[in-house]
């Protein structure tokens, strides 16, 4: 069965208050070339389906649930 | 809290009283006090409505409680935005009918697109659980009637994911529209960053939708509701929504 593997982002507008927190806490540690972090979501889906198919239910899946457009971008990769 | 104007103008002898749900998601954890407030504040009737249940026939009003439902997996009202009840309650919401959404219930009515924008991870990622000051935008909407424009009322927050945003154009529209209900403000009514608990774009503690039939906030009005608890000031909200109500159905 194909492996769907979705990542998601923050929309580069917005302040990832997470992300912030995390860099700090590397400068704090000496990490002082770490200029930002962006924390993101990583999900892996196991899908029946193949080809287009498959590709607009991995979307709609995403726009319906797994993704909030109005904070989040997204991209996907299907292995398998 | 500033403004004297009685919070309390409903009569409870007046007319049919309008009939509240309560809907509970697994982790709600505001439902009683939501309901408590119904019952033994407004006198109205009020039931709880299980999140898998389909029907919400003759509730005049439907509260979307604080908690953390579905353990706030994936997003905070993700989940419960494709409960059972939801698609009854969009359609409640629809039909020109309330739906009031608190804390958790705000975030899953932008989950489901009754409200616009979304809820994100507070500023300084800290959960916070304090009495803030909100200032009344617009008193001329079904739950702000009772109290007045720019009346300044005390009411507890308690949210992790309270920071509202929104695409500028909606938020253009939110303003230029008068949806934005409630905003926080220090004491005296100014909107300030300081006076800002979580960054939330223009100081947005709740908005409504178009038609003002939908109303979602962060804060708690449900726990402010009784002196003996800290503040009396939310029930305004409340006897807003049941004397629109009457004075609708009379």
């Amino acid at each position: 069965m194909p492996q769907v593997k979705v990542i998601v982002t923050l929309k580069p507008s917005l302040l990832d208050a997470q992300g912030r927190v995390v860099k700090d806490a590397l400068q704090n540690m000496g990490y002082s070339d770490v200029e930002q972090v962006r924390i993101g979501k990583y999900m892996e889906l196991q899908v029946e389906g193949e080809g287009a198919e498959l590709d607009a239910k991995v979307k709609e899946m995403c726009e319906r649930l797994l993704v909030n457009p109005v904070i989040e971008n997204y991209r996907y990769e299907v292995i398998g | 809290m500033t403004g004297s104007k009685t919070l309390e103008r409903v009569n409870v002898n007046t007319g049919k009283r309008p009939k509240f749900a309560i809907v509970r998601f697994p982790g709600s954890n505001c439902d009683q006090d939501a309901f408590h407030v119904v019952q033994d504040a407004l006198h109205c009737p009020v039931e709880y409505v299980w999140h898998q249940d389909k029907s919400l026939k003759g509730f005049d009003v439907v509260i979307v409680p604080g908690g953390f439902s579905y353990g706030d997996y994936l997003r905070c009202g993700a989940v419960a935005r494709f409960s059972n009840i939801m698609d009854a309650v969009i359609n409640h919401a629809n039909s020109g009918r309330y739906v009031f959404g608190v804390c958790n219930g705000f975030q899953i009515l932008c989950e489901a697109h009754l409200l616009p924008g979304a809820l994100v991870r507070n500023r300084d990622c800290k959960f916070l659980c304090q009495y803030v000051h909100l200032r009344v935008e617009n008193a001329g909407t079904p739950y702000s009637s009772a109290y007045s424009d720019g009346q300044v009322i005390r009411v507890p927050i308690a949210h992790g994911e309270g920071c509202y945003i929104a695409e500028p154009e909606t938020l253009r529209q939110l303003e230029a529209h008068n949806r934005v209900v409630f905003r926080y403000a220090d004491a005296r009514g100014n909107v300030t960053p300081e006076s800002n608990p979580n960054g939330s774009l223009n100081n947005i503690a709740g908005i409504a939708n178009k038609a003002y039939n939908v109303v979602g906030m962060m804060p708690h009005p449900e726990r402010a509701c009784d002196k003996m608890l800290g503040s009396k000031d939310g029930l305004g909200l409340f006897s807003s929504l049941v004397q629109t109500i009457i004075l609708k159905k009379m």
